[in-house]
């Protein structure tokens, strides 16, 4: 066992109200500059819909991620090293800025210098990379937000084509929900793996996937090796960039950007503790349907002693692994299980989860006329409401219905019970029973995924002390408190001082 | 002057070349890249950019075959002239003419793509100018060799010759004195363009990875606590404002 920490994000699908803040603030810290005005290293997709870039996840097309080779090894899918190498001079892969979109600005100051007259002045829209007035701006961020043009845009999703025809006729009565997107700092990352130059890197201490901007050459395969097309190309550096997990805050011991400003509250940071010796047999078990299992058990329970001892001998140290223990992320993966990851067909054993929404399947049901607290009434519809349920597999759990659905359950006996509760009534313990928790477990989960207080959310440990023990070894141990027998007093008067 | 062109200018351009590259790579690392434009133009790039640098790549090893190797291995080998003149032509033409077709794309897409424009480097005139001139050069002196426009002069008996006498630090700079015209503009562009490697784009060549080859897939970093703290601004990073 060789216990490696990993930095992780959970969010919660059903809480998202797709205000697109989080896209926000991170574009205002990170990606407001020339080069990178058409990157969004937090974005927020309706689905369906075909995201950002369009179509990113057609892998035929793109070839991000890993695939399995029939001696079982894993081979990134757009082939070897020598091969990848040989199309080093135009990567077949690259997506072209139209697939993400042409950034513009308008001419504001024939606004402001048009000369007194009867019509109004107009400001013409300028692409941002060529210079050149565009006739028609016909796509941008967001362009198909709420489901916006989805008659014509949404059938090119390639989960809906995944789906099948069921899914169009259905629009009118259609379900609808957000998915905001970062990097998700994988545990066997493409990206870093196709790099041919060793500029990207993953950081040991807590698992965040960097660009070494000195050593990145413009290469361009991380771009279309990342099969969430989180890496983007830096027009004007000729560099790759991408989301930092906001390294510098994570630091100091404050969530990211995204996660700060995050106004439904449905985003939840902290500590994993993983088996780096298992990622590899995880990420390369045959069938798609055992990834979302694999990676759950290369999960390590910091509260077994055996992991936690494991973990002191590969230098993790004491605050890590109680943030580890007290990790809201571990608590919605492992302990409930009601968070999944997003693709794990990519093969790269992604690190930011997602609590599938219960709302289109309650939207569905209250639609109806009927109860949409109600247990019957919400259980059948998970069973019979096919498509959200199979959509929501195919972007969660590589198609396997029966994880989405147990996690929807989840979900439904907590909404169920704890308006019982509100509503001064016994909750039926079967409820709770015929989802394998208890009702505390419903009361906890409810607590940590609805009332989610700051502190439960976000669970950071610094690297400032182990940074300090790094540097200063065992002087770094704090000179109050912690010397055995009498403790050291600061701040006495000086009659006291004399005495003591 | 021929002692300055064939005597001192070499060594000028490898100062130049040894000393601008060694500076990028202690004071300008973050402006080392391909500056790809591919994100903007990907159709045109497809065609032109591998025929230009396998191209490219061909006549650099041909140059090298025929500067280094010297007369005397090839006549040991059992090759004669007319045999190697011919294998030389042949496939030099082919890849020149590749090289040149792809930076005839490259550069009208270059010139021709508003956003592939916007994108170039303020040396990018400069360098196209002398690598095309270079290669063109290259290819009119060839030509001419082979019709027999230049006498019945032996690039292998004179330039080569010279060529090798540079690295034995004794230029044998009189042998340059009677080389045809066509050649000796072909090396001065050469030199021009050895000399801006370092000073422009073309530097990417130097961090061609080889290494992928070798290296474990993922690469994993520690934080080093010495290095944290805050470091002067460097080269090519936008200031705060």
């Amino acid at each position: 066992m060789r216990v490696m920490a990993q930095m992780a994000m959970v969010m919660n699908l059903d809480k998202c109200i797709g205000c697109h803040t989080c896209s926000v603030t991170c574009k205002q810290v990170w990606t407001n500059r020339q080069g990178t005005e058409y990157v969004w290293f937090n974005n927020v997709e309706t689905l369906p819909g075909q995201g950002y870039p369009r179509r990113w996840e057609d892998q035929e097309r793109w070839k991000g991620g890993w695939e399995r080779t029939r001696s079982g090894r894993l081979r990134l899918k757009a082939g070897g090293r020598a091969k990848r190498l040989s199309t080093i001079f135009a990567n077949p892969d690259l997506p072209a800025l139209d697939d993400y979109y042409e950034p513009w600005t308008y001419d504001y100051k024939s606004l402001t210098e048009a000369p007194a007259g009867d019509d109004l002045p107009v400001a013409r829209p300028y692409s941002q990379t060529s210079g050149e007035p565009m006739d028609t701006v016909t796509w941008g961020p967001n362009w198909d937000d709420n489901l916006g043009g989805a008659p014509e845009n949404a059938p090119k999703d390639p989960l809906v084509q995944k789906v099948g025809e069921r899914i169009r006729f259905e629009f009118e009565q259609s379900f609808m929900f957000y998915l905001p997107r970062v990097c998700e700092h994988c545990l066997n990352p493409a990206c870093v793996s196709a790099c041919p130059s060793g500029a990207m890197y993953k950081r040991a201490e807590d698992g965040i996937v960097l660009v070494d901007q000195d050593r990145c050459r413009g290469w361009r395969m991380c771009v279309s090796s990342c099969p969430y097309k989180k890496v983007y190309f830096n027009h004007a550096t000729g560099k790759a960039e991408k989301c930092t997990f906001c390294f510098p805050r994570l630091e100091l011991g404050m969530p990211t950007v995204c996660a700060e400003t995050c106004v439904g509250r449905m985003r939840y940071l902290g500590v994993m503790l993983y088996d780096a010796d298992r990622v590899a047999e995880a990420a390369a078990v045959e069938d798609e349907h055992d990834l979302y299992p694999a990676q759950l058990e290369a999960f390590l329970d910091p509260r077994d002693p055996a992991v936690a001892a494991a973990a002191r001998a590969s230098g993790i140290t004491e605050e890590w692994l109680d943030a580890a223990r007290r990790s809201p992320v571990f608590d919605l993966i492992r302990t409930y299980q009601v968070a999944l990851p997003l693709h794990p067909e990519y093969r790269t054993l992604p690190m930011v989860w997602y609590v599938p929404p219960l709302s289109p399947v309650v939207d569905a049901v209250a639609a109806t006329g009927h109860d949409g607290e109600d247990a019957g009434k919400l259980f059948g519809a998970i069973d019979t409401l096919r498509i959200p349920v199979e959509y929501l597999a195919e972007l969660l759990t590589a198609g396997d219905t029966y994880a989405v659905e147990a996690v929807l359950r989840r979900m439904a006996a907590m909404r169920v019970h704890m308006r019982a509760r509100n509503l001064g009534e016994a909750p039926d313990p079967g409820i709770a029973a015929a989802v394998r928790l208890t009702g505390d477990e419903l009361e906890e989960m409810f607590r940590l995924l609805a009332v989610a207080k700051y502190e439960d959310r976000y669970v950071i440990p610094s690297a400032a002390r182990a940074d300090a023990e790094a540097l200063l070894g065992e002087d770094a141990a704090c000179p109050v408190g912690e010397k055995p027998g009498k403790p050291t007093l600061l701040n006495l008067s000086p009659t006291r001082r004399r005495s003591a | 002057m021929d002692l300055l062109l064939w005597g001192v200018l070499p060594y000028v351009v490898l100062v130049l070349l040894v000393a601008g590259a060694i500076w990028r790579g202690r004071y300008d690392r973050y402006g080392i890249s391909t500056h790809s434009s591919q994100l903007h133009e990907s159709r045109m790039l497809r065609i032109g950019s591998p025929l230009f640098h396998f191209g490219m790549a061909f006549v650099v090893v041909g140059h090298v075959v025929g500067l280094l190797i010297p007369q005397s291995w090839t006549d040991a080998v059992g090759v004669d002239d007319h045999t190697y003149h011919l294998l030389a032509v042949s496939t030099g033409a082919v890849a020149g003419v590749a090289a040149v077709a792809g930076i005839g794309i490259l550069v009208y897409r270059r010139l021709k793509v508003p956003a592939v424009r916007r994108a170039g480097l303020r040396s990018d005139r400069l360098m196209y100018g002398v690598l095309i001139g270079a290669m063109l050069l290259g290819l009119t002196a060839t030509i001419l060799n082979s019709a027999g426009a230049t006498g019945d002069y032996d690039y292998r008996e004179g330039i080569s010759v010279w060529f090798r006498s540079l690295f034995a630090f004794r230029p044998d700079y009189a042998l340059m004195a009677d080389t045809p015209l066509a050649f000796q503009l072909h090396i001065l562009f050469g030199f021009a363009l050895i000399t801006l490697i370092p000073y422009s784009r073309l530097i990417h060549m130097f961090t061609a990875p080889v290494r992928y080859l070798f290296r474990p897939y993922v690469v994993y970093r520690r934080r080093d606590p010495r290095r944290q703290a805050q470091r002067p601004l460097r080269r090519g990073w936008e200031r705060v404002r």
